[in-house]
């Protein structure tokens, strides 16, 4: 029992230290450092050649799919559009880009389509496989026409979580990757309410909270730094989830 | 020589650290989805193979619950135990601190010889001439330092959906994210199981001594033939 609370102690020592620690100037850059690490090593291994995420069979589909964060927004707005069964939801893109446009869904689905069974995986640590489909985010800037200037897409959302919200963002990389795409379905079905309907997100080779859902807007900056919380995110302006989320 | 080269000991301590970091800050990141499962995907309570407990913040970096921030702490000390580890081990490479001390010898196999050498750890007794390590030690630091730490950055690296794209065989090596994510807690557990034993080892075999040639080097020993 003595042996135990020495043990206790020791580590309550280091855990404590270890938080008082990360509040300086100097360790805190030090622990948000190892982000940019962390991209710079995957853009050398994979992600500067694009390489795509595992596509699985249809035998692997998990016989559900988990909803996270917001899974019943109620936004008036958007109880009014689920009410009506999203008829006239629209689909906004702008910002930097020479052509803006607002699609409405047959607009999305009369685009080519891409169609991938893929892992889903939650910064807590689960993962579920699904089948999605929509176009591709690409399709979407190109006929929008990119600007010079553009750095960074910003994923506009329906939802508020704890009164704020939601956001997302990626780097170019990532928007223009194939298997970047607006999906409308999940599992050959409209996508259901606490999946993200009726459009959501999927950037495949990243953590769950990038892959916005109840999708608004889609529109493209020069810098995050005006947004928000300025940090790219609505996770990423709370606490210290990471931007690049590869990890 | 030292009893210890400079790179041992080096090695020794920050491993140490990270080892330590990255076991604390991972039972935080564990406290965020406390389940573990088997294959690619599991989220449901009724598919996990283990339930596990919620550890208490003073076992956790930082000292309360926070995923994001263990995540940072995680992260950054999984640099330093990736590239040590691979220092170490090239460095006791060109040394011939693995083939002197750790590579066992067909004799040392033999069951009589085992036994032997489990009935003096029995008794205490750490003598062993000829060699600087016997036979469980080999074979404790072999398993630790080519199989479990190993497998705690091929694991980590599995459960990166950025990774798995890049080199989709690492996962399939382990059968799945979820898998690899078992797989990593299992083995944390069992480092964590190796200190223990070791500092017990210590304690029992003249630690102040032991500490002291673990940081300056210690004596000068014969050349082994």
């Amino acid at each position: 029992m003595k042996r135990r609370s020495v043990l206790a102690g020791l580590t309550a020592l280091l855990s404590g230290g270890c938080s008082k620690l990360a509040e300086t100037g100097p360790m805190s850059s030090l622990l948000a450092s190892a982000e940019d690490w962390n991209r710079g090593l995957h853009d050398l291994m994979g992600r500067e050649r694009g390489a795509l995420a595992r596509e699985f069979a249809p035998d692997d589909i998990s016989p559900t799919f988990r909803g996270n964060g917001s899974v019943d927004p109620q936004e008036p707005d958007y109880v009014r559009h689920a009410t009506a069964g999203f008829a006239d939801w629209r689909l906004a893109v702008t910002g930097l880009v020479t052509t803006p446009l607002s699609l409405s869904l047959a607009e999305l689905k009369a685009m080519p389509q891409r169609t991938q069974i893929t892992r889903h995986d939650c910064v807590e640590g689960w993962s579920a496989i699904g089948q999605w489909k929509g176009p591709q985010l690409s399709l979407l800037l190109e006929r929008a026409g990119l600007q010079e200037q553009a750095r960074f897409i910003v994923f506009r959302c329906a939802d508020k979580l704890g009164g704020s919200q939601y956001y997302e963002s990626v780097d170019l990389l990532d928007a223009f990757h194939p298997q970047t795409i607006v999906a409308h379905e999940l599992n050959g079905e409209p996508l259901p309410v606490k999946n993200g309907a009726p459009l959501r997100m999927r950037i495949e080779r990243q953590l769950g909270y990038k892959h916005a859902k109840y999708l608004t807007g889609i529109e493209a900056v020069a810098s995050l730094d005006d947004i928000a919380g300025g940090k790219g995110g609505y996770w990423e302006d709370r606490g210290n989830y990471q931007w690049y989320a590869g990890i | 020589m030292k009893r210890h080269a400079l790179g041992t000991r080096l090695w020794h301590w920050v491993n140490l650290i990270c080892l330590v970091v990255l076991f604390m800050s991972g039972l935080n990141i564990s406290n965020a989805h406390p389940r573990l499962y088997w294959g690619h995907w599991g989220f449901a309570p009724e598919d996990a193979w283990l339930h596990i407990t919620r550890f208490p913040g003073w076992a956790t970096i930082p000292g309360y619950y926070s995923l994001a921030s263990a995540r940072l702490w995680h992260f950054l000390f999984a640099w330093p135990f990736a590239i040590g580890l691979l220092l170490f081990m090239i460095g006791s490479l060109a040394n011939r601190h693995f083939s002197r001390d750790l590579v066992t010898r067909r004799s040392e196999w033999r069951w009589s010889a085992i036994k032997a050498d489990i009935a003096k750890h029995l008794k205490l007794d750490f003598e062993h001439a000829g060699s600087k390590f016997n036979f469980l030690q080999k074979l404790a630091y072999g398993v630790v330092i080519f199989i479990l730490l190993p497998l705690m950055i091929f694991t980590g690296l599995a459960m990166s959906p950025a990774m798995d794209a890049n080199w989709p065989w690492l996962v399939d090596m382990f059968g799945g994210r979820q898998s690899a994510r078992s797989i990593h807690f299992l083995v944390a557990w069992a480092l964590a199981g190796f200190l223990v034993l070791h500092i017990a080892l210590v304690l029992l075999s003249g630690p102040i001594g032991q500490l002291r040639d673990m940081i300056t080097g210690g004596a000068k020993m014969e050349d082994q033939p």
